[in-house]
């Protein structure tokens, strides 16, 4: 297929994948990089972008979303939901499987993929479930949905509780070569809890979900890894416990990968303070000390990558009593600006780290295309400029949801343009 | 007459010495009321008050109910059991048709906490909480206050530790706000399981055995002990709970000093409070029942003089 090329101009090329960081042009066509780098004369008939001030880099990866399609189109379709990754320069995310009915089979594999081609946005990459329903039984079956184009497996939404189950999955997928995502929860501990335990907790009198409900279910799955060869990842990782125990796997070269959301390395307990339902997730945000852990696990690569665990809800289950709102919010379209305001602005890390842990690293963990802006790759590129301050206007999201903690906040880094494919599947103001 | 307390009374928390102050001074004031053979002043005459209760309760809902009429207003009481709540309608969708029904006052008590708080943030009329899951019960917190200061005659400095389940006690948070805000010392005692784990951070102090509890207070708010609690683990039983934790004679006779003994209700006798404590010359349960009503008038009255101003929708909180 013959697409249009399109040439942006003078933007600074960061793309950790080839230790590429300068100023230059960039050269995609017919859905491939040509040229990363330099002064490109654009050929006859293509789509001229300035980049000039902004970055072009591989574009964004999320290994973690929720899309809502079967089952709660009234709350996010494969549509809206790949329109928003494009808003947020995501150009390939990966669809958790708690969905109704739940993708556990190669026919629902397939029904999303069909949606996602159908959405012609960003890339949409199934994953399906480990277990048949997600009652953390029977084994669902991975080879079919391996087959039919999942990339890795989880419950997310629920812990995998049994311990066999988690073992014997993780042998399992060593035979397709992919990963094991894990929302670790133990259950007995959280049951019932709705934000962090802690003095914020104490004084609302909301029931609290301690640390080590995370960090039991993180050092089980690490040990798991350790004997089973394996690879783990784990999700939405919260805790500075939660860290220095993948630290500690990682030293030991376990298979072990982990996540980090934006909010968790932005907000604390403390957006809780009056029974904000905006602030109300699982895993909950926790404390400044749990922050600056896990800003520094992400510099220093013991977190490998970001994901949003976007999860739009309808604004009237959100309007409700606290403990019985629903638990997440939504995240593409303002995943960079966060982790741009909580990371790079503060100091902690450069924007070659910032793509990496957003692009490179997330191809690398799911084995996805992209991540790189090497000649013949995948044209998937993201623009964005760092230094642009906007207010969040949660009304203007291309999801449905407008469940998000940043509502009338201003964050610095805005997405402005992302190539999927080598089309231009959004452009700020277009 | 200004704001003094804004719009709402969702909890003790936040509120300043002066607006506690203000409260108790003017309960003292009410509680003449009732002791007329012709128990009712004109304050609140033409006002409407519904009583939305979405837990079981008799004490404070009679308690809201009798404040409400001794000021005139006219009353409505919903319960949960036989509203639209049962058949699945938002806590939103019917504080909002009851408003569109031209109330001027709510007085919500709920199971989850933050409810009150949700309700004031989305109607105009005045929101009292009656107790918001395991947040703050600010009437009874209000009340037990002006117990101890009647029998004390200041709050300034005075010790008292709340006993028991403290972890689930919406009683508990409203006592540990407003006293500690006029200046008493406040502890908690009671098993660890049972008391919040980040408790330091608020500034009481946590005694492991009632005995040492005993030997250092002034008065003794002893917590009702929920049943359930047994049945989902926090306590092996309410036998053992009653020998370790329990408010009794033997216990209180070794206390270097006589001590005030208060009780939110309704008792477990045996198993938190002995009956002979309860029933004792030091027990003050039932003159905390009676300041209920003083105490509820005078949030009432205050609340709805906020109102009559023209300035109104000046939110203090």
């Amino acid at each position: 297929m013959s697409t249009q090329p399109v040439l942006l101009k003078g933007g600074r090329l960061v793309d950790p994948s080839q230790n590429l960081d300068a100023v230059g042009d960039l050269l995609v066509q017919d859905g491939k990089v040509v040229k990363a780098g330099g002064k490109i004369a654009g050929p006859d008939g293509a789509i001229v972008i300035d980049a000039k001030g902004k970055v072009v880099s591989p574009g964004f990866i999320d290994v973690h979303c929720h899309l809502r399609e079967p089952g709660r189109e009234d709350v996010e379709t494969i549509q809206s939901g790949a329109e928003s990754a494009v808003a947020g320069g995501f150009t390939a995310v990966c669809a958790m499987p708690n969905t109704n009915p739940v993708t556990d089979n190669q026919a629902a594999v397939g029904f999303i993929i069909r949606q996602a081609q159908r959405a012609n946005a960003a890339r949409v990459y199934p994953i399906g479930a480990i277990s048949v329903g997600q009652l953390g039984q029977a084994m669902a079956e991975m080879g079919e949905m391996v087959g039919a184009g999942a990339v890795a497996v989880s419950d997310d939404g629920k812990p995998v509780v049994s311990a066999q189950l988690m073992r014997t999955t993780l042998e399992y997928a060593r035979s397709f070569g992919i990963p094991v995502a894990d929302h670790c929860e133990e259950p007995t501990l959280a049951h019932g809890g709705a934000m962090n335990e802690g003095v914020v907790s104490a004084r609302l009198g909301l029931k609290g979900i301690p640390d080590e409900a995370e960090e039991i279910m993180v050092i089980r799955d690490i040990l798991l890894a350790r004997r089973t060869g394996g690879h783990v990842h784990l999700c939405h990782m919260s805790t500075k416990g939660s860290v220095e125990l993948i630290r500690w796997g990682k030293d030991r070269g376990i298979n072990v990968t982990a996540e980090v959301c934006p909010h968790h390395l932005h907000l604390t307990e403390d957006a809780v303070e009056g029974y904000n339902t905006h602030a109300k997730m699982n895993p909950p945000l926790r404390t400044w000390a749990d922050v600056e852990a896990l800003r520094a696990a992400v510099k220093d690569g013991t977190i490998d990558c970001v994901a949003t665990d976007h999860a739009p809800h309808h604004y009237d289950e959100k309007e409700r009593e606290f403990s019985d709102a629903p638990n997440g919010i939504v995240g593409l379209e303002t995943a960079l600006a966060v982790v741009h305001t909580a990371l790079v602005s503060s100091g902690v890390i450069g924007l070659p780290d910032l793509v990496n842990r957003m692009s490179v690293m997330p191809a690398k963990v799911f084995h996805l295309p992209g991540g790189t802006l090497r000649a013949g790759s995948v044209a998937d590129v993201t623009v964005f400029d760092p230094a642009e301050t906007w207010t969040v206007d949660a009304t203007r999201f291309r999801t449905k949801g407008r469940n998000s903690p940043w509502t009338g906040r201003q964050l610095t880094g805005r997405v402005h343009a992302t190539l999927v494919g080598g089309r231009v599947a959004w452009q700020l103001g277009g | 007459m200004s704001a003094p307390l804004g719009k709402d009374l969702v909890g003790l928390e936040g509120l300043s010495r002066e607006q506690l102050q203000l409260v108790l001074d003017a309960a003292e004031g009410f509680k003449e009321v009732s002791e007329r053979a012709i128990k009712k002043v004109p304050t609140l005459r033409g006002q409407t008050i519904v009583n939305l209760f979405f837990e079981a309760s008799t004490r404070t809902r009679v308690s809201f109910e009798f404040a409400e009429k001794r000021l005139s207003a006219d009353t409505v009481n919903v319960a949960s059991s036989g509203s639209s709540v049962s058949k699945g309608e938002t806590l939103v969708d019917t504080a909002r048709n009851l408003e569109a029904m031209r109330i001027d006052m709510v007085v919500i008590r709920h199971p989850s906490s933050g409810a009150a708080r949700f309700l004031a943030e989305r109607i105009k009329s005045n929101v009292i909480n009656a107790g918001d899951g395991t947040h703050e019960h600010p009437t009874q917190g209000l009340l037990d206050m002006l117990t101890l200061r009647d029998k004390f005659g200041k709050l300034d400095g005075l010790k008292v530790c709340l006993c028991g389940d403290v972890l689930h006690s919406r009683v508990a948070r409203s006592n540990i706000f407003g006293l500690r805000t006029m200046g008493a010392e406040v502890a908690i005692c009671g098993p660890r399981s049972l008391l919040p784990g980040d408790v330091g951070q608020l500034g009481v102090t946590v005694f492991d055995r009632i005995e040492a509890a005993i030997e250092w207070a002034d008065a003794l708010n002893v917590l009702r002990l929920q049943l359930e609690r047994m049945s989902a683990g926090y306590i092996p039983s309410l036998r053992e709970y009653n020998r370790v934790f329990g408010v009794t004679r033997e216990r209180l006779d070794r206390a270097p000093r006589d001590l005030l003994i208060l009780h939110p209700g309704p008792m477990n006798r045996g198993v938190e409070i002995d009956s002979n404590v309860a029933d004792g010359p030091h027990s003050v349960i039932l003159d905390q029942v009676t300041n209920g009503v003083a105490v509820r008038m005078a949030v009432l009255y205050l609340l709805a003089g906020a109102r009559a101003e023209p300035s109104r929708g000046g939110d203090a909180r």
